[in-house]
């Protein structure tokens, strides 16, 4: 039976940046998968491409990629598979190339896998009937189409098959379901068919549970104490066999652990129904998966099981809608959580004295309790609180008004009011999430592979 | 007045978001801590719990093969991670809250505690 050994060492855009080269040096890798979207990174992309034609992918991976040149050399097999393309999967692999071929590495073959980008075609397919409603309240995008910011299909693991199949070493992706960057290499390796749905939910639950990094190691552990190591967290490895075996470890010597609680949390983080985990390859069942300890941070998963995958892609649409802007100060002293609200409420009726009324607001004071507001209870009064006042407003120059608003506060508020050390709070423009769907026959991934020397 | 225990003491938890909904995963320690939040954790005392942030709806979902529950608690997040006004707009400190519950400990309780010689550290 043969087994392939798949690693994760990003879990999000900012994740460790000595992560995935550590884990390819200590975890004896076949691929690394390194995984950087959020559901909102593509707006952020979005938005930089649309200054600058060869921007929009993630600016994190070539430096990892530099800390990993010394592995693609002396590890023959290993394969990187990462969704750093963003919004600009080529404009990626050219900088990977350029790297790489500064290395002396001009032969290694590059992919970019791109067709998840619907922006280009979004008034075709308005046109051609698609009304890309929204997820939960079927409500149709209509006149918010004039500020979307961006709209990618999550696509599944066949494009990054077809990039493997051709000898690619880097595979570089746009938006693809999380958990196909190691549905991919699975099926490529084992010649699996589309239609094997146990094994694709084998190789789905893998991708899920080490897609978000160092959280199936110990980190986010409810049971985390002072025994498990985390400043040298261990990043997952999924040991995948021929027949959709599956084993979770982590290298050997790293920190952190791996155990049938943390990969139990890690199994049900951000998922909804676990009888179906959709994504693009699979309809996948996780409600009877299984976990057994094997060995000091080995664990078997088991029991994953597979439906026909969804007849349509989920898109991740964004699109402009309005500002929003965050400050805090630090309130010193008796009755520190009363005054801290009542300096939250100040600053508020100064920006409605100067002529703005803010649409959204909220006043949280941290330390006391309003993580959580009425749920979350401190147990005695603290001596300080951090103020943290957020607004949001369809006008730039109401939310900006409030930004100017704190600082003030030091020298006309009451005593007590320190910490305005950030400077003015920046006010964002907000890119605001519109789930929907579209199509499977609408949408289909295209493969560029070239040796880095032809990138450029 | 009788002694209550934490949740946590029998249960460990894991929440994050998707867009706007919450979602909370509660694993007993053991199978007699499954059979308990069977009872005890229903839809309807999570929503309860939940009441101040004001979700729209509160499921709950089975995993028995890790002895867990999860909760799914829609429109829950002030407008999810782009819109929300509130410094946890990712629901990610749900999970230790949902752990400070408060149970009124039942006649088993010591069957439903980790077990100490579980979850090997390295």
């Amino acid at each position: 039976m043969s087994v392939i050994r798949i690693g994760n060492g990003a879990g999000f855009w900012g994740d460790n940046l000595d992560a995935p080269q550590l884990l390819v040096e200590t975890g004896q890798l076949d691929y690394l998968t390194l995984e950087y979207l959020a559901e909102l990174t593509m707006s952020i992309l979005a938005h930089q491409k649309s200054r600058d034609a060869d921007a929009g992918y993630v600016t994190d991976f070539p430096v990892v990629l530099e800390s990993l040149v010394p592995a693609l050399k002396s590890q023959s097999h290993l394969t990187i598979v990462t969704n750093a393309g963003g919004m600009n999967p080529s404009a990626c692999a050219a900088k990977v190339a350029e790297i790489l071929s500064a290395a002396r590495m001009d032969d290694v073959l590059i992919a970019a896998v791109s067709g998840d980008d619907l922006l280009p075609s979004l008034d075709e397919h308005l046109a051609a009937g698609e009304t890309f409603n929204h997820f939960e309240t079927d409500a149709p995008l209509a006149e918010l189409r004039q500020q979307t910011l961006s709209a990618n299909a999550y696509l599944g693991a066949a494009g990054i098959v077809e990039a493997l199949s051709v000898g690619a070493r880097i595979v570089i992706t746009g938006r693809v379901a999380d958990a196909s960057l190691t549905v991919g290499p699975a099926v490529h390796e084992f010649g699996w068919s589309w239609d094997d749905w146990n094994r694709l939910a084998a190789a789905t639950v893998a991708g899920h549970l080490i897609e978000c990094g160092a959280q199936a190691c110990g980190g986010m552990y409810s049971d985390w104490t002072e025994d498990i190591s985390l400043s040298d967290v261990g990043y997952p490895i999924a040991e995948l066999s021929d027949d959709g075996s599956l084993i979770i470890t982590k290298p050997e010597g790293s920190g952190g652990v791996v155990n049938t609680g943390t990969l139990a949390e890690q199994l049900i983080y951000e998922i909804g129904d676990p009888q179906h985990y959709l994504t693009p390859d699979v309809d996948a069942d996780f409600s009877n998966v299984e976990l057994s300890q094997e060995g000091a941070d080995r664990v078997r998963v088991a029991g994953a099981r597979g439906n026909p995958h969804p007849e349509a892609f989920k898109v991740s649409l964004s699109y402009r809608d309005g500002y929003m802007v965050s400050g805090t100060l630090v309130i010193c002293g008796p009755n520190a959580t009363a005054k801290a609200r009542r300096c939250g409420e100040m600053i508020l009726e100064r920006v409605k004295r100067a002529g703005h009324e803010l649409s959204r607001t909220n006043i949280e004071c941290l330390g006391a309790g309003d993580s959580l507001p009425r749920i979350a209870l401190a147990d005695n009064e603290p001596w300080e609180v951090v103020l943290r006042i957020t607004a949001y407003d369809a006008s730039r120059e109401a939310v900006d008004r409030l930004s100017r608003e704190l600082a003030p506060l030091v020298t006309s508020g009451p005593p007590g009011v320190t910490g305005y050390t950030g400077g003015r709070p920046k006010p964002r423009p907000v890119a605001a999430y519109w789930p929907t769907t579209i199509a499977r026959n609408k949408v289909s991934p295209t493969v560029e592979t070239k040796p880095a020397s032809e990138w450029n | 007045m009788a002694t209550t225990i934490r949740l946590g003491e029998i249960a460990h938890a894991r929440s994050g978001d998707k867009g706007n909904h919450a979602n909370i995963g509660v694993i007993a320690y053991t199978e007699a801590g499954n059979e308990f939040l069977d009872r005890w954790l229903t839809e309807a005392r999570m929503a309860e719990f939940l009441l101040p942030l004001r979700p729209r709806e509160v499921s709950r979902y089975a995993l028995p093969g890790i002895k867990a529950y999860n909760f799914v608690a829609t429109e829950i997040l002030d407008g999810g991670a782009s819109r929300s006004l509130r410094i946890d707009s990712q629901g990610k400190t749900l999970a230790l809250a949902v752990l400070e519950m408060r149970i009124s400990p039942p006649k088993n309780i010591d069957e439903m505690r980790k077990p100490k010689t579980r979850n090997p550290v390295s």
